[in-house]
Parts: structure tokens; sequence; C-alpha cells
């Protein structure tokens, strides 16, 4: 019998996965038995007795542990969607700016990706709340009335209230997201052909409209992959909401850990919560990325 | 009446030193095929496609259908003037290849003309039945042959009932089998009396077709003549040359 050497590599590596396996499973338990209190998720029932300041369902602090979660779970998503749409929408201005005709735009762009891809994401955050929001002076409110006001209390747009941390977190997500976007939809439209852009324009066509008729449908294919690892990375990068003290899934979670001295539940709790969340931005985009492929090519 | 494209002294330098136009002055009548020959890189491309504003040239003036173009930095909206009169075909067809055959035709006649859709579809069947391709209506490019899809190209084109025709190297990308369906079509549109520009190396077609024939060398005109002077008695010793190699080929 002749067994190659791919076979046994592939043995190899199964034996030391499993070790590793071995290994965790066996830490785990030892620092379950250290800390004596077992494995069990009974005190997810308990009252959680802290106060949320943001609560998007009725929450006060008599409520479970379990639903206290289940409020930063829906905090975060809250955060992780509304930034999802801004970013995408200021990303996908920006790329277009950047390889447009007109040359002030498109410096002023490249500089907008430059600085924004070149600072941390928690500095932005600190900036975004404690200089832009918390520095507000006076109440901002834009032109047209009552349709957007920022303070230093929060946002109040149509009439929605939104908190200063929840405002600052949106906008530093979003302007951070948004830089990687960009860069994703100008790859995305370079690789579209030069034949098609002389093409439409040879038509007497709009450039407006070409890029909307003609190159936007032929880059989709390739911009989406790299947005849908933008938005992952987005979800992922919500969690540091803690560091402007808005309630995500993450921040509860820390303040249960503490309460209840169970970081072994928790985390398995956040991880699960975590895969849930990409599992459905990545399902979505696959979705659409199917309708587009399907329309593309019938 | 006036010529459809009165160019003046056009130059165009896309590396210091080297001209891509030196000094062209060349104009076309209504009804006129003008065939533009040369070797690779004599800026055959580069001319005609400062005929519909694709390329801009550093001086010279330059008029097409009685509108100015500047050298550079031309409106938007002067060039689309002149872009909605001017149809053009390409060695690459450059088909739209997210849209069906009869959405390529139609598209620039409802986005540009405002016409109806039913209209619009109306005239493409039309357009498709006169190259023989109306079979092929809802297909969608990757679906068809070289030589069909260009002669959508030319349909498309011509959707627009354009004044004039620029053609460069319609041929060139397609098998040997396929070129004659392509020049078939460009020859009755001829008869039909359009004017056309072609940039080709097909000398069948330049002889039978072609009012005139421009041979242009590193940006030159070297020289303008009939076909039949051009073929049989080419004036400059430039011309003799490049002939000799196509017909070797
Ligand atoms: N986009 C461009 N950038 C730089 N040089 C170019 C470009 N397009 C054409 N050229 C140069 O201009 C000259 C003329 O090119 P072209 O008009 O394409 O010639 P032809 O169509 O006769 O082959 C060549 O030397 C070519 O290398
Ligand atoms: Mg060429």
């Amino acid at each position: 019998m002749k067994i190659s050497y791919n076979a046994i590599a592939q043995l190899l590596i199964a034996l030391l996965v499993i070790f590793v396996i071995c290994i965790l499973i066996n830490n785990l338990t030892l620092n379950l038995i250290k800390t004596g209190l077992g494995f069990s998720f009974a005190w997810l029932f308990r009252p959680a007795s802290f106060a949320l300041a943001e609560h998007p369902l009725p929450y006060s602090p008599s409520d479970s542990y379990a639903w206290a979660l289940f409020i930063g779970w829906l905090n975060s998503l809250k955060v992780i969607f509304y930034s999802l749409l801004l970013a995408t929408l200021i990303g996908t201005c920006v790329g277009l700016f950047r390889v447009g005709k007109n040359a002030l735009l498109r410096i002023v762009s490249a500089g907008y990706i430059a600085i924004i891809r070149q600072t941390p994401l928690l500095l932005q955050l600190m900036f975004w709340y404690f200089v832009a929001i918390l520095g507000i002076k006076e109440t901002i409110t834009s032109p047209i009335g009552d349709l957007l006001s920022i303070s230093n209390q929060g946002t109040n747009f149509l009439g929605i209230k939104l908190s200063a941390e929840f405002t600052s977190l949106l906008i530093g997500l979003s302007v951070f997201t948004s830089a990687y976007i960009a860069e994703v939809v100008r790859g995305g439209i370079n690789s579209v052909q030069k034949g098609q852009w002389e093409s439409f324009r040879s038509l007497g066509l709009r450039e407006s409209t070409g890029l909307y008729k003609i190159i936007i449908p032929q880059a989709l294919p390739a911009i989406l992959p790299g947005l849908t690892s933008q938005y992952l990375n987005l979800a992922k990068n919500s969690t540091l909401a803690i560091a402007v003290g808005y309630s995500d899934i993450y921040a509860i979670n820390d303040t249960i850990i503490n309460q209840t001295g169970r970081p072994i539940e928790g985390f398995i709790i956040l991880l699960l919560s975590f895969l849930f969340l990409n599992l459905l931005i990545s399902n979505g985009m696959e979705l659409l990325n199917s309708m587009i492929t399907k329309s593309n090519n019938p | 009446m006036p010529p459809i494209i009165k160019a003046t002294k056009l130059t165009k330098s896309y590396s210091k030193g080297i001209f891509a136009l030196d000094n062209i002055s060349i104009s076309v009548e209504p009804g006129e095929v003008l065939v533009v020959m040369g070797p690779s890189g004599s800026g055959k491309s580069t001319l005609i496609r400062t005929f519909n504003g694709l390329e801009t040239f550093d001086s010279g003036q330059l008029n097409v259908l009685g509108i100015p173009l500047e050298s550079q930095n031309n409106e938007e909206r002067n060039i689309r003037r002149i872009r909605k009169r001017v149809g053009m075909v390409f060695q690459q067809f450059n088909l739209f290849p997210h849209l069906s055959i009869l959405d390529n035709i139609t598209l620039a006649p409802i986005k540009v003309q405002k016409r109806k859709k039913m209209e619009a579809e109306q005239n493409a069947l039309s357009l498709l039945s006169q190259m023989g391709i109306a079979s092929h209506a809802k297909k969608y490019p990757s679906q068809l042959s070289g030589g069909e899809q260009q002669r959508v190209a030319i349909a498309r084109a011509l959707a627009l009932k354009p004044e004039l025709l620029l053609f460069d190297e319609p041929t060139s990308a397609l098998d040997p089998e396929r070129v004659n369906e392509v020049l078939d079509a460009m020859r009755r549109l001829a008869e039909q009396g359009m004017s056309m520009v072609v940039v080709t190396h097909e000398i069948n077609f330049a002889k039978e077709v072609g009012d005139r024939i421009l041979f242009m060398d590193s940006g030159k005109v070297i020289e303008t003549s009939t076909p039949d002077i051009f073929f049989l008695n080419a004036k400059h010793e430039r011309s003799r040359k490049f002939l000799n190699q196509i017909k070797n080929k």
C-alpha cells in the first residue's frame, strides 16, 4: 500500500490540533476548579442590579443578566447597523471622488483616506467623544431648523434623540471604516476596463449616468468581497464602544464578568453573540452578492 | 456644404519630443469615406479619438459638425453635443457586458435623446435586422461571436442617428473568417451616404469604399490620395514601403 506524504502530513496536523484542543480543555477545567464556581449559566437569570443609560427595549436594574446582555446585543446591533450605512455612504462618495475628474476632490479624498488609515481607531474615537462632541459649547443646529442638531448632550436627528456616546461611536466607526471602503470602491472601479468608459462617453452619456449604469454594476462583483470584510471589521471594532462609555454587548459583558466572577461563561456568550452577528453580516452580503451576480450573468 | 470635420495644424504629444499628432490638417466632406492608414504607433487612434473629444490636443484648431473643440478643458456639455451626433466603433467592440444586446443599443437613445422605450426598441430591432442579427436581441454580448458583437457595436453607434461614424480598426480583433461580415455592413453604410472616418489595414475595403486615403507616420500626414493613386502609384517612398509590408503579410 502506498501512503503519500500528503496523507501523513494531514494526519500529523490533525493530531497537533487535537493535542492543542486537549490542552485548552484541560486548562479550562483547571481554572473552573480553581474558581470553585463550577460551570453554570444559572446566574443568567438573577437580577443584574446595574443601570443602563441606553436601552432600546424597557430595562431596569431588577431585570436579569440575560436581559441586560440582550439589551447590550441590541445596542451593538444598532450602532453597527447605522455605522455600516453611514460608512458605506461616505466611503462610496470618497471612493468616487478618488477616481473622479475633479482634481481638487481627488486630492482632498486622498488626504482623507491617508490620515484616517494612519491613526489608531481608539484615538479617533477618543477625539470624537471627548473633543468633538463633549467639547461643544453651544448647540449646533443645521440650517434647516430641527432636521439635525448636535450638542454635548448628543444628537437630535429628525426628532430622534441619540446620546453623545452613541453619536461619537457612530461617527468614529463610520469615518474610520469609510476610508477603507473608499479604497475598496476605488479598486473595484479601476478593475473595470477603460474601454467601457470610452464606450459610454462616445455615446454622449453623462459621466454620472455612465457611472451609475455602466461602471458601478461592473465594479460591484469586485467591490462586494472587500466590502464584506470591512463590515466584519466594523462589527469587531464596535467593541471599542467601552472606551466612550456606550453600553454595547462587550461593555455589559465586562461589567457582568466583574460582578459574577464568571469570565469563562462570559466569554463564551460574547463569542457566540459575535459569531451570530458576523454570520448575519456575511450571509446578508452573500445573498446580495448572488443577487447581483445573477442579474449580471443571466 | 461646410466640412464635417475641419482640423488645422493639430499637434499632440504624450511625452516630450515625441509627437502623436504632428501638425495635422485635414477636412472630411459630407458623405465622404476617409480611410486612415499607417504603421502601428503612427497616431491613427489619437487622431480619430480627438474627433469626438475622447482625446485632447495641444495646439491647432478642430471643428466637428460646426462645433469648435478647444484643445483642453472643453466643457462636458460642448463635447456631449458632438458625441450625440458622432458614432464611434472600437477595435475591442466595448459592448456593455451586463446589458442585453437590446439594452446596449437603447441605452443612449433613452438616456441621451429621451426617446420612449418602445420607440427606441423598435428602432434597435430594425438596426439589428439591418445588421443581420435581429435574432440575438435578447442575448448578452458574451453569447455572440466577435463579428456579431462588432455588428451590435455598429448598430449601437447608429442608434443615435449620427451624422458621422468613426471606426478605429473595427476588424483587427476578429477571426479572419469574421472580417467580411463587418466590412460588408460598413460598405452598406457608405453606400447609403454616411460620412465615415475608418482606421483600417483592409486594403480591399480601402480601395473599394474609401474616397480618400490618409497615410500617417510618426504623427504626420505623409500623403492624402485617392485609392487609385495610393495603391498603384503612391507619391511617397514611405507609403510604398508600408504597402509592401502589409501586402506581404
Ligand atoms: N495614453 C497614452 N499615453 C502615452 N502615450 C500614448 C498613449 N496613447 C498613445 N500613445 C503614443 O502615441 C503614439 C500614437 O499612438 P496611437 O495613436 O495609438 O497610434 P496608432 O493608433 O496609429 O497605433 C504612440 O507613440 C503611442 O505610444
Ligand atoms: Mg490604434
